[in-house]
């Protein structure tokens, strides 16, 4: 753990604090069950807002503490632990950061204190196929009078059935592959010739596929440079990224928590199976594993508090071991937990299938790695 | 001993003019400490070496009453960091400061730590390490050296294995049984020179070719009673403590494991054997990729040696981290190897002679003798071991 401010800690216990109390996995499970399309409950993530959860990176002048991603990354990891749904990721932290960074001070004042409050749920609407990459972004916008037309589809867009605003990418010039040539739209989803259709994924949170054909967005819509978005997006999903790797590093410091309880209780052959050693090197490892994600994780949130110039290589780095270290846990939870962890009345299957969206979202490992080595020059 | 009033500005400034007048600029980069290890030091090494000893700045935290520099662990970075600056490597090493001195100054009385202390400081003497047995390897309670008590002295028979630098060594701490009936509680830590009569060294060679370790044969070795340190049979306790401190110095940048690290980065190395593609990606995808992972792990490693080092000086007690260290470090040097070795191709695995470089022969001794790196010192299972048992409190097999 790093070492934290007095502040910070007091953060963090409250959270902790909250997290056992209000959402434990059960109120995940409810969440679940309930099959409602938001994917998460709304009264819950309304208490967090009042706490001043939606507005832990967002400036005081707009209504948020500006108290740092570090600090969020702890909210977020308490978050993680027992799988609490919310839209603190991908409105709190991922659009908020966006309009933070690239917004006007029109469009920060309309929108960022709504976010804090809790009022309005933004998120980022930037894939458009199965594997995330937003180079290939296609979706067009082509200018008409004084604004926009966009055309074309966004998919796996997070709290996207909750959403009140879209921070969406969009090609206003150049070939799909091109970094040139993208910019970011702010779009309400009451625009109309824009469709949006709730997308039931493993984890059971709420992603919505978006269809927009011939959407008019007015010049002022825009958020950040024309043609110039992608490093502005670049930066915001850096963010976002993380910010999901410190939610990743919870829930595999949970299920490896859970996990060592079920080595500890559960008894074959006369005694505790985690006396076994062949369990017991495979626990080593994932603790092993777990220090050196924490490490990378909070390397990542305080690059990005410094504003360091290797922030994107140290995001990269978390969201890659976070995914990796996550996918080892939650495959071994499952598998030291035998039969149990394949009934749907244990909580190993809501790790497993979390921890691979979660691995998908906003780029793969394998992704990263790559991306990693090609900003170290490999 | 000056007082700088808890300023490290002020240390700062001391510490550099003493460097200045004292540091011979022709050793900028050299160590020394290794030469020290395996024999004698002239001319500016020396000087340096008896500079720095005099001075306790070589062992920098030790007590001043001992000779040490009796610094604070924050000045100790100060100086640390001065030295960097102009780069002047520690010329004072081996086993008698990583491990020896600090379990002594823990155990030892106060006869032993005026004895034995300031000579490692001055770095005079070379202390070896007296654990492994052929019998005794990962299960060193089970060691049989044993030690009877004669009256003013213990008569010593047995052997001891993987000695490092026995050859080389002035003396010896060494785990011998004292009691047969006992297993953990039977183990008592003594001292021995090296050049007492009964002592017979052998050098053991690797499979890289060298011979770091010796077999210590002792027959009828008379050990002084003064030289027991610690209670009679209570010597575990002493030796495993002084184990912690090998791991520390093992896992660290500058330990055992960093040493095999030497060498061209090994993404350099990959363009310059295999080459980039159009867009100056190294050209072999599959072992790109491979690459980039352990890349990665290697700075995972590096931010979470950063992380304990930051929370230690956060004072939050020692970081759960250090437990994983030596494991992790061990790894990432030998993958390191094995990538290199690979990347070389037919060129990697030279053993002596023409057609190959220098940094190719030594790449090829240097993935050998880093095998031993997840061996020594507590071999990577007895770690995992150690990490199941005390750190996540899983139960023995019973």
């Amino acid at each position: 753990m790093a070492v934290l401010s007095e502040e910070q800690t007091m953060l963090r216990d409250a959270a902790k604090a909250w997290v056992q109390e209000k959402s434990p996995v059960s109120a995940f499970r409810k969440v679940r069950d309930a099959g409602g399309e938001m994917g998460y409950d709304p009264k819950a993530f309304v208490e967090m807002a009042d706490m001043g959860w939606a507005g832990v990176v967002i400036p005081e002048a707009y209504g948020g503490s500006e108290f740092g991603y570090l600090s969020l990354g702890l909210v977020l990891e308490e978050m993680g632990r027992t799988l609490t749904a919310s839209p603190l990721l991908s409105s709190a932290l991922a659009a908020a950061s966006g309009i933070v960074l690239g917004g006007s001070d029109a469009q920060k004042q309309a929108w960022l204190p709504k976010i804090v409050a809790g009022e309005l749920i933004a998120t980022l609407a930037v894939d458009e196929g199965p594997r995330h990459d937003p180079v290939k972004t296609a979706l067009r916008a082509e200018k008409s009078g004084d604004g926009f037309v966009l055309t074309g589809e966004k998919t796996f867009v997070l709290e996207g059935m909750a959403a009140g605003l879209y921070i969406v990418s969009a090609r206003t010039s150049g070939q799909i592959g091109d970094k040139a040539g993208i910019t970011l739209f702010l779009v309400t989803p009451d625009a109309p010739n824009l469709t949006r259709a709730k997308r039931t994924m493993a984890d059971a949170r709420g992603y919505a596929h978006l269809v927009f054909k011939g959407v008019i967005v007015s010049a002022d819509a825009m958020l950040g440079p024309i043609n110039g978005g992608y490093e502005l997006l670049e930066k915001t999903l850096d963010r976002a990224r993380a910010g999901l790797a410190a939610e990743m590093l919870g829930s595999a410091l949970q299920g490896f928590e859970t996990t060592l309880d079920y080595l500890k209780t559960r008894v074959q052959f006369g005694q505790t199976i985690g006396s076994f050693q062949a369990l017991q090197h495979r626990a080593a490892k994932m603790f092993s594993e777990l220090e050196l994600a924490r490490s990378c994780v909070e390397a990542a949130l305080t690059a990005i508090d410094n504003d360091s110039p290797d922030t994107a290589s140290a995001c990269a780095l978390a969201k890659a071991v976070a995914g990796e270290t996550l996918n080892l846990v939650s495959r071994e939870m499952v598998q030291m937990h035998g039969g149990i962890g394949m009934t749907d009345a244990h909580e190993a299957g809501f790790y497993l299938k979390r921890a691979r969206v979660a691995e998908a979202t906003y780029g793969s490992t394998a992704w990263h790695r790559d991306r990693w080595g090609v900003m170290a020059g490999y | 001993m000056a007082d700088f009033g808890g300023d490290p500005e002020l240390f700062r400034a001391e510490a550099r003019t003493w460097l200045a007048e004292n540091f011979p600029p022709s050793l900028k980069g050299v160590e020394v400490a290794m030469q020290g290890a395996v024999g004698e030091v002239h001319g500016d090494a020396r000087l340096w070496r008896d500079r720095m000893g005099a001075k306790g700045w070589g062992t920098p935290t030790w007590p001043a009453a001992y000779g040490g520099g009796g610094l604070t662990p924050s000045d100790a970075r100060v100086l640390q960091q001065e030295m960097n600056r102009i780069g002047a490597r520690n010329p004072i090493g081996g086993m008698g400061i990583m491990m020896f001195g600090p379990t002594l100054l823990e155990y030892g009385s106060e006869e032993q730590k005026q004895r034995h202390i300031p000579p490692i400081v001055r770095g005079e003497i070379r202390w070896c390490q007296g654990y492994s047995e052929p019998g005794a390897g990962s299960d060193l309670a089970a060691l049989q050296t044993k030690a009877e008590d004669n009256g003013d002295h213990f008569l010593v028979n047995g052997q001891k294995v993987w000695t490092s630098g026995a050859q080389y060594a002035d003396w010896c701490f060494c785990l011998v049984r004292t009691d047969p009936n006992h297993k953990h509680e039977g183990i008592s830590f003594v001292l021995f020179d090296m050049k007492t009569p009964g002592i017979e060294v052998r050098p053991i060679k690797l499979i890289s070719g060298v011979s770091p370790f010796c077999e210590t044969f002792l027959t009828d070795v008379k050990v002084p009673k003064e030289n027991l340190v610690g209670p009679l049979n209570g010597g575990w306790t002493i030796g495993k403590r002084l184990l912690q401190h090998e791991r520390n110095s093992l896992s660290g940048g500058g330990g055992s494991a960093g040493r095999f690290a030497a060498g061209k980065p090994i993404d350099e190395l990959a363009k310059e054997y295999v080459g980039v593609d159009d867009s100056g990606r190294i050209a072999d995808p599959d072992l790109r990729s491979r690459i980039i992972r352990h890349q990665m792990e290697a700075k995972a490693f590096m931010l979470t040696l950063m992380r304990a080092a930051a929370e230690a000086k956060g004072n939050q007690g020692p970081s759960a981290a250090t437990s994983i260290m030596k494991n992790v470090g061990s790894k990432v040097g030998q993958d390191r190897a094995e990538l290199a070795v690979e990347i070389m191709g037919a060129n990697g695995l030279g053993w002596e002679g023409e057609g190959f470089s220098e940094d190719e022969l030594a790449q090829t001794r240097n993935w050998l003798g880093g095998k031993a790196t997840t061996i020594y010192g507590g071999s990577a299972e007895i770690q995992n071991n150690i990490i199941a048992k005390r750190i996540l409190g899983l139960l023995d097999h019973q």
